[in-house]
């Protein structure tokens, strides 16, 4: 069958049973419009701001297994949208980005709406296309689906000059696809994993450490599985939240910066650690040098050789799918005989209560005025913890890591490598989209918020019955913190003047607004927009604590084990 | 330490530069890199000269690896091998200093591939020292211009780096 490019673009869209596109059009993909219009089987969902366009796509990648897809227009639709690749990109998210170029005999000639968005895009995308054959376009399509799905996923763009679009030729979706220099390694060496089995056995002080890996590669359950048959434990990196179930004993919270003094405890003195999808990021270990003191075997799970010993050196490095690498750990254990030592473990069992008993996650609550972690409680009993919830960047993201505790994977979507503010509401757009009947929970702060505040109108019109949780302290509350412990108190331009009132401007939108003063209100508030207001984005405002601050906390450059506990410690 | 990283690449346009812009993205050094099309087209030869402690050179070789369009990769300097790198030097040539010229050519078996009254051009192939050792050999006033290749390596013997 002979078709334009323009349709090709579509059928090979729909060949990849891709339900949704965000994005937003313009002139150079005029023609891709065109044909998105003429049929039905993929939905578009016009965003405010291309870059809202990639991060809801990307929530949707997030919270589903599948790639997510946004389409923007040449030079200005590009470049909105790079933040957003960018993002997705720091946390290996699965993305296929189609963007427009202006004709391919202008390139170069500095046309109208020109920029190198291949170029621009290059440092930020697991790969990139320039399509200069309409003979192309569906081989690199599907090249690119591969690609952003396989081995460590990512955002992969494809884009197509406009005369490229209305060119013709004959169309075939080819039904295979391999590429001689990409051959992405699934199985891991058996070798490697019994000596990994071995290791884990003879450990007197095991520790699993777990990240957005074990999330991308869907192997919660072989994770849990893995984990309950050896009795250790076990933590979950912010990208890995749900990995592992959050309300479990063996769970000792998140690691790192703003994680628990068990879980980070357990990190540093432990003698055999499991990392698993995960990669050791410097918000996780702290200083480098620091975690290096204590030594410990470590065994690294990963997809990608270049995360292996990269911050931290490896002892039994195993390059494989986690899915794939824990199933066959499962598989030895189950068919041997030995068991981890009983002694020496409820030896390490007891250290590691003494440490929780610490009770690092206690705050103060308050009668008179809301404190934020309050709601994030009262937000996760409300929902029976079983919401999407999405956030943006700062402290009440890490208040939502904290206390909404996650039982399973893919429910708790936000940016941990690139750490963008204003991804919250597209995040939600995207999750909502993909699972319409889920309740799905945006926290955020005021700022981040509006980042991205265009995108009510969005949710107007797609009818996204969101939560939006803004935890309003009238400040950049992460700056504000940093400027109290590290900068004197100066709170140098960190204060939020002139706000919205958020309820009101809600309602202009066409949505619900709700403003939450004081504590006793908390529940209600919660309670009154997800039964009174199911079907409604209901915006919450809830005005909280100006001062608090986020705890426990290990200060960068500074080791694991010299952790900030609460004011006190300051 | 010095290296000599070789790769095949997929010849396609932007492959260079997806390979230059890790190395300046990543903080890695590049002291020389030359690439050119294998006997099959639709490859390319790349030979880096890069430096770094072991950490960083593993790294590299990883983060190589790890571009969609790079198809192989080898440290060849890990084992025997053969360095190789191409110079242009159009020196100046006139009265004494025109058999001065030509008999250090010669020492070196270089050849004289360009002649006028007044200049040659030497073409020198050899490792990196002997290039040096040849400019050095020159009075650096009568040197006009240089021009040289950058590094192309190949592993002795058996080792081959194919497809
Ligand atoms: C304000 C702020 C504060 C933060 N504080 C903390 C903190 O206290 N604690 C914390 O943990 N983080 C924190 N972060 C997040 C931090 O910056 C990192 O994003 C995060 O720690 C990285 O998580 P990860 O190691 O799980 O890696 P990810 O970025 O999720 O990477 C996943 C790893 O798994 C691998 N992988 C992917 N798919 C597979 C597969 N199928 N099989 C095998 N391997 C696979 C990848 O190659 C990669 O190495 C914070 C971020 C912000 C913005
Ligand atoms: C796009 C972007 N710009 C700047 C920052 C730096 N930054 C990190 S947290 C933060 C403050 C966020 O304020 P708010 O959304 O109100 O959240 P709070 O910390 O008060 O909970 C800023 C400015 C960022 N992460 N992203
Ligand atoms: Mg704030």
């Amino acid at each position: 069958m002979v078709l334009t490019g323009a349709e090709i673009v579509i059928r090979c869209l729909q060949e990849e049973k891709v339900e949704y596109v965000f994005g937003y059009p313009g002139g150079a993909v005029l023609y891709l419009y065109d044909a998105l219009f003429q049929q039905e089987d993929v939905r578009h969902v016009l965003v405010r701001h291309e870059q809202a366009a990639v991060h809801a796509a990307d929530g949707f990648a997030r919270s589903t297994d599948k790639v997510g897809v946004a389409m923007v227009t040449s030079g200005p639709g590009a470049t909105n949208a790079v933040t957003g690749i960018a993002t997705a990109y720091c946390d290996s998210i699965p993305l296929v980005i189609i963007s427009g170029q202006v004709p391919t005999a202008a390139i170069g000639q500095d046309a109208f709406q020109e920029v190198d968005t291949v170029g621009i895009t290059r440092p930020c995308v697991k790969h990139n296309f320039l399509v200069r054959d309409v003979r192309d376009i569906a081989a690199t399509i599907k090249k690119a689906f591969y690609l952003a799905r396989t081995g460590r996923p990512g955002p992969v763009l494809v884009d197509i000059p406009k005369d490229i679009t209305i060119a013709k030729c004959e169309f075939e979706y080819p039904k295979e696809i391999s590429l001689r220099s990409y051959n992405p390694v699934v199985r891991g060496h058996q070798g490697q994993i019994k000596k990994a089995v071995q290791l884990l056995l003879e450990a007197k002080r095991p520790m699993i450490y777990t990240g957005g890996g074990v999330v991308l590669s869907d192997a919660a359950e072989q994770l849990t599985k893995l984990t309950r048959l050896l009795g250790y434990p076990v933590t979950n990196t912010l990208m890995g939240l749900g990995g592992y179930p959050a309300s479990d004993r063996q769970y000792l919270g998140m690691p790192g910066m703003h994680g628990t003094y068990e879980a980070n405890m357990s990190m540093h003195y432990c003698d055999v650690l499991l990392a698993v999808g995960a990669r050791f990021d410097d918000r996780v270990i702290g200083n480098p040098a620091h975690f290096a003191e204590e030594p410990r075997k470590i065994i690294h799970v990963d997809i990608d050789p270049s995360s292996i010993s990269k911050r931290v050196k490896v002892d039994v490095p195993i390059v494989g799918d986690v899915k794939d690498v824990l199933d066959e750990m499962i598989r030895q254990l189950e068919s041997g005989a030995a068991r981890p030592n009983g002694e020496h473990l409820s030896a390490w069992w007891k250290q590691i209560e003494e440490w929780r008993s610490r009770d690092c996650m206690a705050y103060k609550n308050s009668d008179e005025i809301i404190k934020p972690q309050f709601v994030v409680q009262k937000l996760w009993e409300v929902t029976g913890g079983n919401a999407i919830v999405t956030s943006d960047v700062g402290q009440h993201q890490m208040w939502a890591a904290q206390y909404y505790r996650f039982d399973q994977p893919r429910r708790w979507l936000n940016s941990g490598g690139l750490g963008t503010m204003g991804v919250g509401m597209p995040y939600a757009m995207g999750a909502q989209l993909a699972h319409p009947d889920a309740q799905v929970a945006c926290i955020t702060g005021e700022a981040s918020i509006q980042m991205n505040i265009q995108e009510l109108s969005t949710c107007k019109q797609f009818r996204l019955p969101i939560k939006i949780c803004n935890l309003n302290n009238r400040y950049l509350g992460m700056v504000r913190q940093w400027q109290q412990i590290f900068h004197g108190g100066r709170y140098s331009e960190s204060y939020m003047d002139s706000l919205p009132d958020f309820a009101k401007l809600a309602e202009a939108y066409g949505h619900v607004g709700i403003r939450v003063d004081r504590p006793a209100d908390v529940e209600d508030a919660i309670r009154e927009a997800f039964v009174k207001h199911k079907n409604e984005l209901v915006f919450l405002d809830f005005q909280v604590d100006q001062t608090e601050n986020v705890y426990p906390m290990v200060q960068g450059g500074k080791g694991l084990t010299e952790m900030i506990l609460s004011a006190e410690d300051l | 330490m010095r290296h000599v990283i070789s790769l095949l690449i997929e010849n396609e346009s932007g492959a260079l530069s997806r390979v230059s812009g890790l190395f300046s993205a990543r903080g890695y050094n590049i002291e020389s890199l030359t690439v050119a099309p294998t006997e099959d087209a639709s490859m390319s030869r790349m030979t880096i000269v890069t430096s770094g402690s072991d950490d960083i050179i593993e790294q590299i070789t990883k983060q190589l690896n790890k571009l969609v369009e790079v198809v192989k990769v080898v440290d060849i300097s890990e084992a025997a091998h053969i360095e190789r790198e191409l110079m242009l030097i159009k020196v100046r040539a006139t009265g004494k200093d025109r058999e001065e010229v030509k008999r250090t050519a010669d020492i070196f078996r270089a050849r004289i591939i360009d002649v006028t009254d007044a200049s040659y051009v030497v073409e020198l192939t050899g490792n990196q020292a002997k290039l040096d050792a040849f400019v050095d050999a020159l009075d650096p006033a009568l040197i006009l211009e240089t021009v040289r290749s950058g590094v192309c390596g190949i592993g002795r013997g058996d080792r081959v780096l194919k497809l």
